[in-house]
C-alpha cells in the first residue's frame, strides 16, 4: 500500500469524505479556544497596549501565507512529476486561501502597525515582501482562471509555481537588502515573538495549530469541489460522445 | 527502407482521444495520403507524428531527424521577402541552397516580392517550397493543397513525385485528389476512438474522475 | 540560431520602428515625470534612477506580447518547435532579440534622459552599468511569461501581471546600484547581486520558457 494510491481521485473523494467533518471540528476548537485564550485570558502587555493581541491572527496569517506556497510548490511538483491530478487540483485550490491569508496578514498588520508605528503602511521589508507575495498569488490564480484545458493550466502554473518560488524568495532579501539601504537598520521588526512570554507564546501556537487545520479543512471541501467539476466535465465528455 | 513505422498508436486532442490502434509503415519512395472526415483527427495525428503533443500510447519510430512537417499555415513571415524566407528556413535546416527550391516551386519570378503581397496560392507554394529547402526525408504534410488551383496542385503533385523518386517519403492528409495514383490510401474512419464499453479508449478521458 | 536572431531583427525593422518605440515610451515617461512631481531639480535628482528604472521597466513590457504571439499565429512557432534546433535556444535566441530591440537602445540613450532628469554627472556611469547588466535579465523572465500565455486570446495584461513581479529584485538592485553609485557608496554588493541574478536568469529561465512553450503547443 502506498501513499499514492490517495492521489487517485475516487480514493481521495473515499477518504476526505471521512476525515473531512473531523479537520472541520478540529479546526472549528482549536481556532476558537485559542483565539478566546488568547483575547481573553491573557494580561495585556503593559507597554504594547490592547492592539498587540491582533497577534494572535496576524502572525498565524502571516506563517500561513508563506506554507501556502510551499504547499502549493510541493504539490505542483509531483503533478509535474507524477502526474496526479488530485495534487495540481490541490494546488489550485489552495491558491485562493494563500491570497486571503497574505491579505489579512497585511491588513492585520496595518492594523497593528497604526497605533505602534503611527502609520498605516511602512515599507518594511517583512510588509513589502508580503504584497509582492500577493502579487505572485494574484498572478499565479490568473493563470488558472484563464487557460482552458485543465492539464495545460497544471502545467503552466506549475511551472510559474517553480520560478516564483525562487523570484519570491529572491525578493524577499532584495526588499532586506533595499531597505536596510534606506534606513540604516532602523526596521520595525517583530523579532519580539522570539522573546515573549509563554503566557502570549500559548495561546498563539494554539492559535497557529488552528490555523493550519482550518486551511487543511479549506483545501479539502476546495480540492472536492475540483475533483467533482472535473467529474462532471467528464461524465458530460461521454454523454457527447455516447 | 522503412522511414516511419506507426504501431498501435492513440492519439488525443484536448485530453480527449480521437484515434487509436493506428498501425502503418511508410517505406522510402512512398506516400501515403490520410483521408477521413472533418473533425477525425488527422492534423492531431499529424501534430503527433511531429512530435509537437505527446502520443496516448503506441510507438512512433523512425530514423532521427529524418521528418520535416507542414501545418495548415505556412509560417512565413510577411514582411520578408520570399527569398528570405526561404534562405531563414535552409540555415536553419544548416541545407543553405535554396535555388532548386525556387525553381521547383516555380517562384523565381517571385523571388524579390514580399510575402505580403503574394496571393494565397502563392504564400502555399511558398510555404511548400520550404519543405524542399529541409532536405528532409520524410514529408508530413497537413493540408497541402488548400487554396492551390488545379496548375499548382498538379506542380506540388510533380515535386511530391520527385522527392519520393529521389528516395523521400511523404504522409499527406487530404480531402482532394492530388493526382498522386501511385500513393496509398488510409481511411481514418476504422480507427475513431471507441466508448470504453466497446473497449476502445475513449475511456481514458479522465476515467480516473469516475 | 543566428539565422533565427537575424530573421527576428529584421522583422523588428521591417514591421515599423521595432527600435524606435521603446525609446519613444521611455521618452513620453521621462518627459511626463517632471508634470507630474514640479520642475525641481534637486527632486528630480533623486527620483531619477528609480525613474529611469521604471521607464526601462515599462518600455520592456510594451513590446513583450508580440516575443511569440506573432510567430504562434501564423505558425512559424509550430514549425520551430519541430525544427533541429533545440527549443531553449530558441527561446533565449527571441529574448536577446528582445533585448537588442528594446534593452540595448535604452542603455546607449540612458544618459541623455539622465540628462533630463538631473541625474548626478557621478551617477550616470552607473546609470548605464546597471542597466545594461538588468536589461536582459527583464528581457529574458518577459519572454518567460510571453512563453506562458503564448495561447491566450487576452494574454496581454495577464502577461504584466504574471511579469512584474518577477520585475521586483532586478529593479532594487539595479535602482540601489545607481542611487549608491551617486551617494559614492560602496556599489560592490548590489552590483554583483545585480549581475548574479542577471547571469542565473539567462542560465535557467529559458528551460522553464521551452517548458511552457511545450505545453501551450500541445
Amino acid at each position: 500500500m502506498s501513499i499514492w494510491e490517495y492521489a487517485n481521485p475516487v480514493k481521495f473523494m473515499k477518504t476526505s469524505d471521512k476525515v473531512l467533518p473531523w479537520t472541520i471540528g478540529l479546526a472549528a476548537v482549536t481556532l476558537i479556544t485559542g483565539l478566546i485564550w488568547g483575547y481573553f485570558f491573557v494580561p495585556s502587555a503593559e507597554n504594547f497596549g490592547g492592539s498587540v493581541k491582533v497577534i494572535y491572527v496576524h502572525v498565524p496569517a502571516a506563517m500561513m501565507a508563506i506554507n501556502i506556497w510551499v504547499m502549493m510548490l510541493v504539490t505542483s511538483l509531483i503533478w509535474l512529476i507524477r502526474r496526479h491530478h488530485v495534487s495540481a487540483l490541490a494546488a489550485k485550490a489552495a491558491a485562493p486561501i494563500g491570497a486571503v491569508m497574505t491579505l489579512i496578514a497585511l491588513i492585520t498588520g496595518a492594523v497593528w502597525g497604526q497605533p505602534m508605528w503611527g502609520t498605516w503602511w511602512e515599507w518594511d521589508p517583512r510588509l513589502t515582501s508580503f504584497l509582492i507575495l500577493f502579487l505572485f498569488y494574484l498572478g499565479y490564480i490568473a493563470l488558472w482562471a484563464s487557460v482552458e484545458n485543465p492539464d495545460t493550466a497544471a502545467d503552466l502554473t506549475g511551472v510559474l509555481c517553480l520560478v516564483g518560488a525562487v523570484f519570491a524568495l529572491l525578493s524577499r532579501y532584495a526588499a532586506n537588502f533595499w531597505n536596510q539601504g534606506l534606513h540604516q537598520g532602523a526596521t520595525l521588526s517583530m523579532d519580539q515573538e522570539q522573546h515573549i512570554a509563554d503566557v502570549y507564546w500559548f495561546p498563539l501556537l494554539m492559535c497557529m495549530a488552528g490555523f493550519v487545520l482550518f486551511f487543511v479543512a479549506l483545501v479539502l471541501i476546495r480540492t472536492r469541489t475540483e475533483v467533482r467539476a472535473r467529474r462532471l466535465g467528464a461524465l458530460q465528455q461521454r454523454e457527447r460522445m455516447a | 527502407m522503412t522511414m516511419l513505422s506507426v504501431a498501435g498508436l492513440a492519439v488525443s486532442r484536448g485530453g480527449l482521444p480521437v484515434l487509436e490502434n493506428l498501425d502503418f509503415t511508410l517505406e522510402a519512395g512512398h506516400a501515403l495520403v490520410l483521408r477521413g472526415p472533418n473533425g477525425i483527427g488527422k492534423t492531431t495525428l499529424l501534430r503527433t507524428l511531429a512530435g509537437l503533443q505527446p502520443a496516448l500510447a503506441g510507438t512512433v519510430s523512425m530514423p532521427p531527424e529524418s521528418m520535416a512537417y507542414a501545418a495548415h499555415s505556412d509560417g512565413l513571415k510577411s514582411t520578408l521577402t520570399v527569398r528570405e524566407n526561404l534562405t531563414f528556413w535552409s540555415s536553419v535546416y544548416a541545407t543553405h541552397d535554396i535555388e532548386p527550391a525556387l525553381d521547383r516551386m516555380n517562384l523565381r519570378s517571385l523571388e524579390h516580392r514580399a510575402a505580403l503581397s503574394l496571393s494565397a496560392g502563392q504564400k502555399r507554394r511558398l510555404g511548400l517550397a520550404r519543405l524542399l529547402v529541409t532536405g528532409r526525408p520524410v514529408w508530413v504534410l497537413d493540408e497541402p493543397t488548400v487554396s492551390l488551383d488545379t496548375a499548382s496542385v498538379a506542380l506540388f503533385a510533380e515535386a511530391v513525385r520527385g522527392h519520393l523518386a529521389s528516395g523521400g517519403a511523404a504522409l499527406i492528409a487530404t480531402h482532394i485528389d492530388l493526382g498522386l495514383d501511385e500513393a496509398r490510401v488510409l481511411d481514418l474512419g476504422p480507427f475513431k476512438a471507441r466508448p470504453p464499453e466497446e473497449g476502445g479508449m475513449m475511456g481514458a478521458f479522465d476515467e480516473a474522475f469516475l | 540560431m543566428i539565422a533565427l536572431l537575424l530573421r527576428d531583427l529584421r522583422l523588428a525593422v521591417r514591421a515599423g520602428g521595432g527600435f524606435g518605440l521603446g525609446l519613444a515610451f521611455f521618452l513620453i515617461v521621462v518627459t511626463l515625470v517632471p508634470f507630474g512631481v514640479g520642475p525641481q531639480g534637486e527632486i528630480l535628482a533623486r527620483i531619477a534612477p528609480g525613474i529611469l528604472w521604471l521607464g526601462a521597466l515599462l518600455a520592456c513590457l510594451l513590446s513583450l506580447d508580440r516575443i511569440f504571439a506573432l510567430d504562434y499565429e501564423d505558425g512559424s512557432l509550430d514549425l520551430l518547435v519541430t525544427a533541429p534546433i533545440p527549443l531553449e535556444g530558441v527561446v533565449s535566441i527571441k529574448a536577446l532579440a528582445h533585448w537588442i530591440t528594446t534593452g540595448l537602445p535604452l542603455v546607449v540613450a540612458a544618459p541623455v534622459f539622465g540628462i533630463l532628469l538631473h541625474l548626478a554627472p557621478e551617477a550616470q556611469l552607473w546609470m548605464i552599468v546597471a542597466l545594461l547588466l538588468g536589461t536582459p535579465a527583464l528581457s529574458v523572465l518577459g519572454t518567460f511569461g510571453a512563453a506562458l500565455t503564448v495561447g491566450l486570446k487576452r494574454g496581454g495584461l495577464l502577461l504584466s501581471l504574471l511579469v512584474l513581479p518577477f520585475y521586483v529584485p532586478t529593479l532594487i538592485f539595479g535602482a540601489e546600484l545607481v542611487r549608491r553609485g551617486a551617494e559614492g557608496m560602496n556599489t560592490q554588493v548590489p552590483l554583483l547581486m545585480l549581475a548574479g541574478i542577471t547571469a542565473a536568469t539567462i542560465a535557467l529561465v529559458p528551460f522553464a520558457s521551452a517548458a511552457a512553450i511545450r505545453v501551450n503547443l500541445r
